[in-house]
């Protein structure tokens, strides 16, 4: 595995390799099959391919017709596209009918840049998370993208799995094991604890070997299932820590930090903090320049951490 | 026409306005008893009873878009369709996709009948404690294909049945039952592009056109016409029939049975409401349910 891979191509090689143990998978892409990577299961398996053209609510509604007779499929496009385009049709024809649909949507956050703003999927995680009985997942990097997939082949349920545009740092090993509903912890730390997603677990990894510099020791936890949450993994880090803060490449609301503020405010009267994008729309520009602009960054985690620290209470230290 | 052995189950009609028997799922009766005990006639009759009086019993509902559909419906499961009510999984079955999900009552009426869950059962429509939700539940009911209630979306589901049967070589027909209402949503044409391009000639829609839709007549609310032509138009078979006569109906579905390469669509000429004097193209009974005294005025009409 290389250092580097985007999470995307990772997932048309898993594709193509669940394509070939499995006859009932299929695959479905709404005219994205070059930047969503199904074209490689596309050439490997033309009869178990479906492109539907630019038209997402009906490929949402023939993912969920092949679910009910027994395929498996996989359907792509941007992430700003599918749950954006689609709500209703994910909402009645997968989650109100419980169909054993996977959408797998790339192209998530602002990473994917100079598009601009109709390209930057910032409020998808909100969307999902909505429907009851969705798995919603957001890989770290390439390996656990892969087993991602894997998963969700072989879980009979609908899941959503949200990649990205750039070429990401692999964090993991081969010998790595991706859970279900598993949170994974990173780095041990007991002064505050980092809950992060997609590409925020390596900017948070990044800032936790800064403050350790400085003396404030961090836990680093990934949480690659948003939906359902390790709850147990979250209260623990409260108790053991007692501050909490959520990175995510998502608007404040809706993702992964109101979903972890939820759990620990039934427990825990602790201190969080939220890096995330603030109620607004990015612009164009490269993925890090936006990264840095709007605050999605190692510094702006540091930051976060000191500031939840500084508000707590004096039993906790 | 085909002499296949059709429907399979227990046939629960009680014919010439005789009280329904309730037969117990599993329980198999040839087809032919169907075919030489009932016509379809008496059948349709049978389940516009039940339409109006489980509607009457829900105390809400929508009496006008099930019984325009009533013959389209009593064709297909009572002679046409391949289905066993004991067996409602069957993988060689054909399908039946209900779109206009506020049908719900004609297909629960037409399954029961069928012999899919017991009749008495109708009458616990939108009741807390009923399978038989206000539209159609898949999860709930068996021979329930399809979740519907929000319009637009049954076409899609179907092709993706109707291309998992190709993949799987079965022979089985796929059947949608659309509104023309619902026609003014966009991933009806959506989808309608999309059939004729994976050449599902295994695939047939029907548009129930009945002309009326909630705020009122559909050429005032959004015009659809030339509704046929738009359909050849995105590569269908078109194929217009009056939607109450039986006769027509069987040769429509028979001649879009024959059609290859591509989608047949049947227009089915209706009226809302259709077999109940006060409710036929009254826009009021699209979504109200009959009074007590409405209710046995219907019943009388309906005997």
């Amino acid at each position: 595995m290389p250092q580097e891979m985007s999470t995307r191509k990772a997932y048309g090689r898993a594709l193509v390799e669940l394509g070939e143990k499995n006859p009932d998978i299929v695959v479905l892409d709404a005219d994205l099959s070059m930047s969503t990577m199904t074209h490689m299961f596309a050439q490997r398996f033309p009869h178990r391919f479906f492109d539907c053209g630019i038209a997402e609510q009906n490929m949402i509604g023939i993912a969920a017709g092949l679910a009910a007779s027994g395929k498996i499929p996989f359907a792509s496009t941007f992430a700003v596209f599918v749950p954006g385009r689609c709500f209703d049709q994910l909402r009645l024809s997968v989650a109100q009918s419980q169909l054993n649909v996977k959408i797998v949507a790339t192209h998530g956050g602002i990473t994917s840049g100079e598009d601009g703003f109709s390209h930057h999927a910032i409020e998808d995680l909100a969307l999902i998370c909505a429907l009851p009985g969705f798995y919603v997942l957001v890989p770290t990097d390439a390996i656990e993208t892969t087993q991602m997939v894997r998963t969700a082949a072989v879980t009979p349920a609908p899941f959503y799995i949200r990649l990205s545009r750039p070429s990401t740092p692999v964090i993991f090993d081969e010998n790595y094991h991706f859970v279900l509903g598993k949170a994974v912890t990173l780095r041990q730390g007991n002064d505050a604890a980092i809950i992060a997603i997609g590409i925020m677990v390596s900017r948070a990894l990044e800032a936790a070997k800064h403050l350790a510099q400085e003396g404030i020791e961090c836990r680093v936890v990934s949480m690659p299932t948003i939906k359902p949450l390790d709850e147990e993994a979250i209260l623990q880090s409260a108790k053991e820590t007692g501050a909490i803060v959520t990175a995510e490449e998502h608007l404040k609301h809706g993702g992964l930090g109101s979903r972890v503020a939820q759990v620990v405010a039934q427990h825990y009267a602790i201190p969080m903090d939220f890096v995330a994008i603030e109620d607004t729309y990015a612009r164009s520009g490269k993925a890090e320049e936006l990264l840095q602009r709007y605050g999605l960054t190692a510094p702006a985690i540091e930051q976060a951490v000191k500031s939840a620290i500084s508000r707590k209470q004096v039993h906790h230290s | 026409m085909t002499e296949m052995p059709l429907h399979e189950g227990g046939l629960a009609i009680g014919c010439r306005g005789q009280a329904s028997v309730d037969s117990e799922a599993g329980e198999v009766f040839p087809n032919a008893d169907c075919k030489s005990s009932c016509s379809l006639e008496e059948i349709a009759r049978t389940l516009r009873r039940h339409i109006v009086t489980m509607i009457a019993a829900a105390g809400s509902g929508h009496p006008g878009g099930s019984l325009s559909a009533v013959e389209i419906v009593t064709v297909l499961f009572f002679r046409l369709m391949r289905h066993r009510s004991y067996d409602p999984n069957w993988k060689q079955r054909d399908h039946f996709i209900l779109s206009k999900g506020h049908a719900a009552p004609l297909l629960y009426a037409a399954l029961a009948e069928s012999g899919y869950f017991p009749t008495k059962e109708l009458i616990t429509l939108r009741k807390i404690d009923s399978r038989l939700q206000g539209h159609t539940d898949r999860a709930m009911v068996p021979g329930v294909e399809s979740t519907a209630g929000s319009l637009g979306q049954g076409l899609s589901f179907a092709i993706g049945v109707a291309l998992a049967c190709k993949l799987d070589s079965l022979d089985s027909r796929i059947y949608t039952l659309l509104g023309d209402g619902e026609c003014d949503e966009g991933q009806i044409w959506e989808a309608a592009m999309a059939a004729p391009h994976y050449h599902l000639d295994n695939l047939t829609a029907i548009v129930d056109r009945n002309n009326q839709q909630i705020d009122g007549w559909t050429r005032d609310v959004m015009n659809t016409e030339p509704l046929g032509e738009k359909w050849h138009s995105f590569g269908w078979h078109v194929i217009e029939v009056d939607g109450h006569d039986i006769g027509q109906l069987l040769s429509a579905f028979e001649e879009a049975k024959q059609i290859k390469d591509k989608s047949s669509v049947i227009i089915a000429h209706t009226i809302k409401g259709k077999g109940v004097s006060f409710m036929e193209n009254n826009l009021k009974f699209h979504g109200t349910a009959p009074t007590q005294e409405q209710l046995e005025i219907a019943l009388r009409e309906l005997a």
